[in-house]
């Protein structure tokens, strides 16, 4: 098994470079002793309160989003499942910007994860009662069609009754994410709910694996199904929840990750999720470092970024299941 | 609506309509229509008792006008066309922003509509002055305003001893440099704007990491507007807090900072007093 370390160095360089890439121009070396050295210059404020947050907020976001995707394609044995296509992280979206907009979020911050952990839920039942226990493609897709229009809609909706001047153009960011003046604060609102989701995707290992035999093998193997069935919705919306609340809706990095993953795992559900999660970080951390060294002076949106790379192999995937989709 | 107008005002006026005629009375515009927040504070500052008919809606506000108490004596327009039409206005003030549409459509029905462009700097303050005093055939009052605004702002920008680097914040990163009307505000009161260390004459934004990096020792935030918003949270940036020598001023209120009229000196005697109160705590 080469892929673990190989993976862990990746994500370890591009959270360095992460680090290091920013709108101010700083000398490598000036700036990680800053970051080390915590001396209340101005360097060291930049690099410990806005980007060190950055780059473990990309991190983490991007590993919560590549397991999400690999274990509801793991239960669903469909490659096109994944949290943004079917609408998981636009319910998210929706949840945390009724927190905040409600001002929920101001009495009582884990209302913001809270309430994008929710809706979160509420889609992945929905997505899992529409589909059925072997998720067919083209029912997967139309509920997840239906379930992101809705989110997105509602969304929009809420933000343009806000009585803020500004709250309009949050459409784009709810929609697309960013990690643009992350802090502590998101990381530390974030990272309880991720740990919690991440170790209960984690254990969903030996069940997928013993899935891709089939329902009723998996069941004469001893595993739950209920059980399995509840663990992965609330870790999915657990993941996808917290990411989503402080980042927005950032697509296609579960389905992007998995697809590189699968054949260098052999196609074996339980080693799929921690490829993915590392992969996943790698992901964003490399996506969020190409937003501020393409166009350091806008916030370009990581989602466009992800969108790019994803829709041309989304569209590839349906091609190559379109036979069953006939 | 006479209740709002300070009687010393209506004695030079009663005396100017004696002395100037009916013909002079006929040629001032008496059904005036502003569908500008700014041309809204100017016209109050100089249009005579029931010159006005109505002011934009934003005049009300009181985040954004610092003349709402006195625009609340009159009703309010949506700046829409139609509306301001069946005001049946012989006189329409707009800013160069209103939408162009609005302002050809009511020129094509035959309405007098005179443009205002947002004032740049302080210096563009009594060119607006004279101006809204032409239009309304208020000339010699407008002359005494300005007068009056110059003399204050002379006593308020007197030269400091020295000059603190400030910076001016926005929400979405926002700032301003110096060839603005706030930036305006802010040297005449005595600061040094740190946007033109980073290239920004007008405006521009800022990054958090540039912001932080230029340490200024003071930022002026930008004001709190209703609901929430994400590009509001850079304001709450914990690394805003974290300068050792920065401090973060609190928030700027828009209604003096936007508009080119005599009420800028509040916004320059506030941050007058800022640069004052920096000085006794060092």
């Amino acid at each position: 098994m080469r892929l673990a370390p190989g993976l862990i160095l990746l994500v370890a360089v591009l959270f360095v470079l992460s680090l290091l890439s920013g709108q101010a121009p700083v000398g490598a070396g000036q700036s990680l002793t800053a970051l080390i050295a915590g001396d209340g210059t101005p360097l060291a404020v930049v690099m410990r309160e806005i980007r060190l947050p950055r780059a473990l907020l990309a991190a983490m976001i991007g590993a919560v989003l590549g397991l999400s995707g690999a274990a509801m394609q793991g239960y669903l044995r469909n490659p096109l499942a994944e949290p943004g296509l079917i609408g998981v992280s636009g319910a998210s979206a929706l949840g945390a910007v009724l927190a905040i907009q409600t001002g929920l979020s101001l009495m009582f911050p884990l209302a913001l994860p809270l309430a994008a952990l929710g809706m979160a839920v509420l889609a992945v039942l929905l997505i899992l009662a529409l589909a059925g226990p072997r998720g067919a493609s083209i029912t997967l897709i139309l509920a997840g069609i239906a379930i992101s229009a809705l989110a997105g809609a509602l969304t929009s909706l809420v933000l343009n009754l806000s009585p803020n001047p500004f709250a309009a153009a949050d459409i784009v960011f709810w929609m697309m994410g960013s990690l643009a003046d992350r802090s502590f604060t998101h990381v530390w609102l974030a990272a309880p709910f991720m740990a919690v989701g991440a170790l209960l995707l984690a254990s969903l290992g030996r069940g997928l694996d013993a899935l891709t035999l089939g329902e009723d093998a998996a069941e004469a193997l001893g595993i739950g199904l209920s059980g399995l069935r509840l663990r992965l919705i609330l870790g999915t919306a657990a993941c996808v929840g917290a990411a989503t609340a402080v980042a927005g809706a950032i697509g296609f990095v579960g389905l992007v990750v998995p697809h590189l993953l699968r054949p260098a795992v052999g196609a074996r559900p339980s080693s799929l999720l921690w490829a993915s999660a590392l992969g996943g970080a790698a992901m964003v951390l490399a996506a969020d470092i190409a937003v501020r060294e393409l166009l350091p002076a806008r916030d370009l949106k990581l989602g466009v970024l992800m969108a790019l790379v994803g829709a041309p192999l989304f569209l590839h995937l349906i091609y190559k299941t379109r036979k069953e989709m006939a | 609506m006479w209740g709002c107008v300070r009687p010393s005002r209506i004695i030079p006026l009663l005396a100017a309509l004696v002395l100037t005629g009916a013909a002079a009375v006929a040629e001032a515009p008496q059904r005036v229509v502003s569908v500008n927040l700014c041309t809204d504070q100017l016209a109050l500052l100089l249009a005579a008792p029931g010159q006005i008919v109505s002011l934009s809606r934003l005049s009300h506000d009181a985040e954004s006008s610092s003349m709402a108490a006195a625009a609340r004596a009159y009703p309010t327009n949506g700046s829409g066309a139609e509306e301001v039409y069946l005001l049946n206005p012989d006189l329409v003030l707009a800013g160069t922003f209103t939408a162009p549409t609005t302002v050809q459509m009511l020129r094509d029905l035959g309405i007098r509509v005179e443009l205002f462009g947002p004032a740049r700097s302080l210096a563009d303050v009594p060119d607006r002055i004279a101006r809204m005093g032409a239009v309304l055939g208020h000339e010699a009052e407008a002359e005494a305003m300005i007068a009056a605004f110059r003399a204050e702002l002379a006593r308020l920008s007197a030269a400091p001893d020295r000059r603190p680097r400030a910076a001016l914040y926005y929400v979405n990163s926002y700032t301003l440099g110096d060839r603005t009307l706030a930036g305006d505000i802010l040297r005449a009161a005595g600061f040094d704007n740190v946007a033109a260390e980073a290239g920004l004459e007008q405006g521009g934004t800022l990054a958090l990491e540039h912001l932080i990096l230029l340490a200024p020792e003071v930022i002026v935030s930008g004001r709190d507007y209703p609901g929430q918003a994400r590009a509001e949270e850079v304001l709450s940036h914990p690394a805003l807090h974290a300068l050792p020598g920065t401090r973060v001023a609190g928030t700027l209120t828009d209604r003096d900072w936007i508009c080119g009229t005599p009420l800028v000196l509040t916004a320059v005697e506030k941050m007058r007093a800022l640069r004052l109160s920096l000085e006794t705590g060092e």
